[in-house]
């Protein structure tokens, strides 16, 4: 039989469940809730007042249920806790007072927050459900004036410079889910990088849902000063749950002149079992203003897990001369959906924005790419270049293609391509006759695929993500 | 808003004349299909642009004239003449032409002799009263042109008083091609037409067919067109849509096409005219083996909008489509290209392909692209390209150092553009003309 799809999958080795005492409170959103979360985070008044603001606006708003390509059953926004944190001592100066349980589970998970056991040059903030545990490297950080802490400090320890930021790039009433982040959200990673300050070294996220019954929304908010860089990732887990949780996150960078960003992602939240019960529904938005002159974002993201992936990581390239990326890998096996792809918007001239897409349908998943790039009349002399590509594996995947592009001046070019293949029989028969066994030749074949992307991560990021694609389409081809 | 109701008056009151005058003449199930197209046209109204399907396309200019529809007979003075059709016409089709004056045939100014004996090409409402085509039309009339999605097909579907039906019969080519002749002649200010076609293509039957709307006036009118076509196996049609309607025309067209086993449809859309045209093509390939080419060009200058949307249905496996759009926008002209493929599921060993490119020759035109694939089968062949952009700086030098003035090499280099569509045209008199017609174009920008 030369392609079977049916082969196991292995198993979601980040499925387990750490058994911690946690500050819960009951589930249901209201006016209350928000003032709540907001109290319980000890917050200033304007920092309320923006969650009103949002939750209001929220409530006029309905979800976009008709434009992606996505189905799933109806969430129900009352049966849902909204705010739940790891008990323990009020405050940890260093990591000796976090609680070992904690630790432990991101030792498990890979993530040692032991800062001599850790891979060198990575700086970490590990959230776990709705609060930020422990930040590594933080007084090198300082160092170089580097602030690199969880949202609530920031909230405290750097108020000027959140209020000037937060919500200038996904406002409040943005849409249906950065709404009801920015009402309800309740930690996350603040990070700001002074004028011609390079960062030392890797900052990074990682988050992890623990609690069944809550939802997980965070917020990112990253601000690179003129001629500064910075190199940031973000990876994510969850336990296997039978019910669905919402994951609504919201993410905002912002680049001064001559600043960089570099926004790395892996995904690997839980998906879901083979019928599809149970998963994270990730609906995210993430979005990064190139302020300033020759500034310049890029994301790269490998999205592997969720059952639903809403996510359009995109740019407004404001500064003349700025540039926009984005590298993506979608990969979607058994009943996981995605819809992503990004959004470059230009509106600075000789702004230059480069879109490289790989999406990988397995089983019966459905995998969408939906982008949009916009040049306005004054984007002079703007260029951009899309390329997405789908493998589809197995007769019962989809594979989709939405771009989305608007030209308004006469100097700029725009240039799409798209094509979806298979893995092709001749191909593997090359390989195998060669002594390659099927599943790496599959693996070879996928990660050649995914090349042009995985060449822009991190290079801990870029071993992992072909890791983890191996792992996840492990039994998918044979 | 009274604007509209006023409006949907003037479509409302056409129909209940039409019904009147129609009574008894037509079959009862012709009558029951036009109800329930205008009950549907009520219910959808006219599209907004909040639905994505009109997004960059905004209809309401079309909603807010008062057009006169043009029903059942076309009594006003004709003056068209025998000269004018000629002048409008294809020197190939001089012998087979179905001549349309706001969309009521005129079988007096048009000819068939060129036609094959067997032939039928007939006026849709006297065929629809035959009992020897009753049966087969109400068979695929307005099955694959869908009312119940476009408020456009519904509204022509009530309203079909006349048109053409053409059967080409089992294993009979076409020498010459048949020319569905549309002259927009509005001597009441805003007439509105809803010419109606419905071409069956036998079994291994060849044919070309030329579509052209063009007008001997510079009146505002509307055309809201509905072609629909049938290939059953083996059969091939070649279908040429030229539209050139005059430069205040509202120009709406359906061409919808169900290809039968190893079939082959080829069509090719040219726009030059109308403020506001519109050209929705689907391409059902509902049976193995089926081809299809899909190209078209459109040429828009001044304030003129231009919107394309294509479907091409991969519903079996084994078919082919290759689509070819390429556009040249110039002044403050506006572009909308939407290709939809669609590969369902098992329709393996699919090919498709399509491109889609545009040329900008002025800073305040504006294109929108959506060049869409679903594909739910996985051993095809798909790929799409779209492309925005302006004549490259390196051509340009290249012949300016071959000693060509610079305005001469963008022609040049236009014309270049427009001809990879151009040259595929069969028909010499359609290649002349529009080779002319782009020619014509660009010569009058170089002098401006």
């Amino acid at each position: 039989m030369s392609t079977a799809e049916n082969l196991v999958s292995q198993e979601y080795k980040y499925g387990f469940v750490t058994d911690i005492e946690s500050d819960t409170i009951p589930r249901g959103l209201s006016e209350e809730t928000v003032r709540l979360i907001s109290e319980k985070k000890n917050e200033p008044e304007w920092m309320l007042g923006f969650r009103l603001k949002a939750f209001r606006h929220w409530l006029t708003m309905t979800e976009p249920k008709h434009w992606p390509n996505l189905t799933y059953p109806e969430i129900n926004y009352q049966d849902m806790i909204y705010y739940s944190a790891p008990k323990q001592k009020a405050l940890k100066a260093n990591l000796d007072e976090v609680d070992p349980e904690l630790l432990k589970t991101f030792e498990k998970l890979g993530i040692p927050l032991q800062e001599q056991k850790q891979l060198a040059g990575v700086a970490v903030d590990a959230v776990f459900d709705s609060v930020s545990v422990a930040t590594t490297y933080k007084e090198k950080l300082k160092k170089h004036g580097v602030i690199f802490c969880s949202f609530s400090e920031a909230i405290r320890e750097y108020p000027d410079l959140v209020r000037k930021y937060l919500g200038t790039v996904v406002p409040t009433n943005d849409n249906f889910f950065a709404a009801l982040n920015s009402a309800v959200f309740s930690d996350g990673s603040f990070c700001f990088i002074p004028k011609g300050v390079r960062c030392p070294m890797e900052l990074s996220t990682y988050f992890r849902i623990n609690n069944s019954e809550s939802g997980q929304f965070e917020r990112t908010l990253i601000v690179a000063e003129e001629g500064s860089y910075v190199s940031y990732l973000e990876g994510c887990t969850a336990p296997k749950f039978d019910k669905n949780q919402l994951h609504a996150a919201v993410v905002e960078l912002v680049a001064l002149d001559d600043a960089q960003i570099k926004y790395s992602t892996v995904q690997n939240w839980y998906a879901g079992d083979e019928e599809g019960r149970g998963g994270i529904y990730n609906f995210v938005t993430k979005r990064g203003k190139c302020a300033g002159h020759n500034s310049k974002i890029s994301w790269t993201q490998v999205e592997t897990g969720s059952a639903i992936t809403w996510k359009y990581p995109s740019c407004i390239l404001l500064g003349d001369n700025s540039i926009g990326e984005f590298y993506s890998v979608a990969l979607t096996n058994h009943a996981q959906q995605a819809d992503t792809g990004t959004k470059m918007i230009h509106l600075g001239k000789n702004t230059r924005s480069t879109i490289i897409s790989k999406g990988i349908a397995a089983g019966k998943s459905n995998n969408s790419y939906r982008g949009l790039v916009k040049v306005m009349p004054k984007a002079e002399n703007s260029r951009n270049y899309t390329q997405c590509d789908s493998m589809l594996i197995g007769s019962n995947s989809g594979a989709n293609t939405f771009p989305y592009i608007e030209v308004m001046n006469n100097s700029s070019a725009v240039e799409h391509e798209a094509s979806t293949s298979k893995i092709s029989e001749e191909q593997l028969f090359y390989l195998q006759q060669r002594g390659i066994s099927q599943e790496d030749a599959v693996s070879l074949i996928i990660n050649g695929f995914c090349k042009d992307v995985f060449l822009q991560l991190p290079m801990e990021f870029a071993v992992e993500a072909q890791r983890l694609l191996g792992m996840k389409l492990e039994g998918s081809v044979g | 808003m009274s604007l509209i109701v006023k409006q949907e008056g003037v479509y409302q009151a056409a129909f209940r004349l039409l019904q009147q005058r129609t009574a008894g003449n037509n079959a009862a199930w012709f009558a029951r299909l036009r109800e329930s197209a205008m009950d549907r046209f009520e219910q959808l109204g006219f599209p907004s642009i909040k639905e994505e399907e009109w997004k960059y396309t905004n209809v309401a200019p079309i909603s807010k004239v008062n057009f006169e529809p043009v029903v059942g007979s076309d009594k006003s003075e004709a003056t068209l003449t025998a000269d004018e059709v000629t002048r409008l016409g294809y020197v190939e089709a001089q012998a087979s032409q179905l001549v349309f004056r706001n969309g009521v045939l005129h079988s007096d100014l048009g000819s068939l002799t060129g036609l094959p004996t067997g032939v039928v090409a007939i006026d849709l409402a006297k065929a629809i009263a035959d009992e020897k085509y009753g049966e087969l039309i109400r068979e695929h009339l307005a099955r694959s042109a869908d009312y119940n999605a476009n408020a456009f097909t519904a509204l022509n579907t009530a309203l079909s008083s006349s048109g053409a039906f053409v059967l080409i019969p089992k294993g009979i080519s076409l020498e010459s091609p048949l020319h569905f002749h549309f002259i927009s002649d509005p001597v009441e200010p805003s007439a509105a037409a809803f010419p109606r076609v419905l071409i069956i293509g036998e079994e291994n039957s060849r044919a070309t067919i030329i579509e052209s709307h063009a007008s001997i006036s510079e009146a505002t009118y509307f055309t809201n067109a509905v072609v629909e076509i049938v290939l059953k196996d083996g059969a091939r049609l070649e279908h040429y849509k030229i539209q050139r309607e005059s430069a205040d025309a509202f120009h709406i067209a359906t061409t919808s096409a169900d290809l039968g086993s190893n079939s082959r449809y080829n069509a090719t859309t040219i726009n030059f005219g109308a403020q506001l045209s519109r050209h929705d093509i689907a391409v059902k390939m509902a049976n193995e083996g089926a081809e299809c080419w899909v190209d078209g060009l459109y040429v828009v200058g001044g304030a003129q909008h231009t919107d394309t949307h294509s479907v091409i249905d991969h519903q079996q496996p084994h078919c082919t489509s290759h689509q070819l759009y390429k556009g040249i926008l110039d002044g403050k002209s506006r572009a909308v290209f939407n290709g939809k493929i669609f590969v369902r599921h098992g329709a393996q060993k699919t090919d498709a392909m399509q491109t889609n490119k545009n040329l900008l020759l002025s800073n305040e035109a504006r294109v929108d692209t959506k060049p869409q694939l679903e594909i739910l089968a996985d051993d095809v062949k798909c790929a799409h390209g779209a492309a925005v952009g302006q004549i490259g700086e390196d051509e340009l030098f290249y012949l300016e150092t071959r000693g060509i003035h610079h305005n001469l090499a963008k022609n040049l280099l236009t014309y270049g553009f427009a001809e990879e569509v151009i040259a595929k045209i069969k028909v010499d008199s359609i290649k002349a003309q529009l080779d002319e017609a782009v020619l014509n174009r660009i010569n009058a920008r170089l002098e401006a």
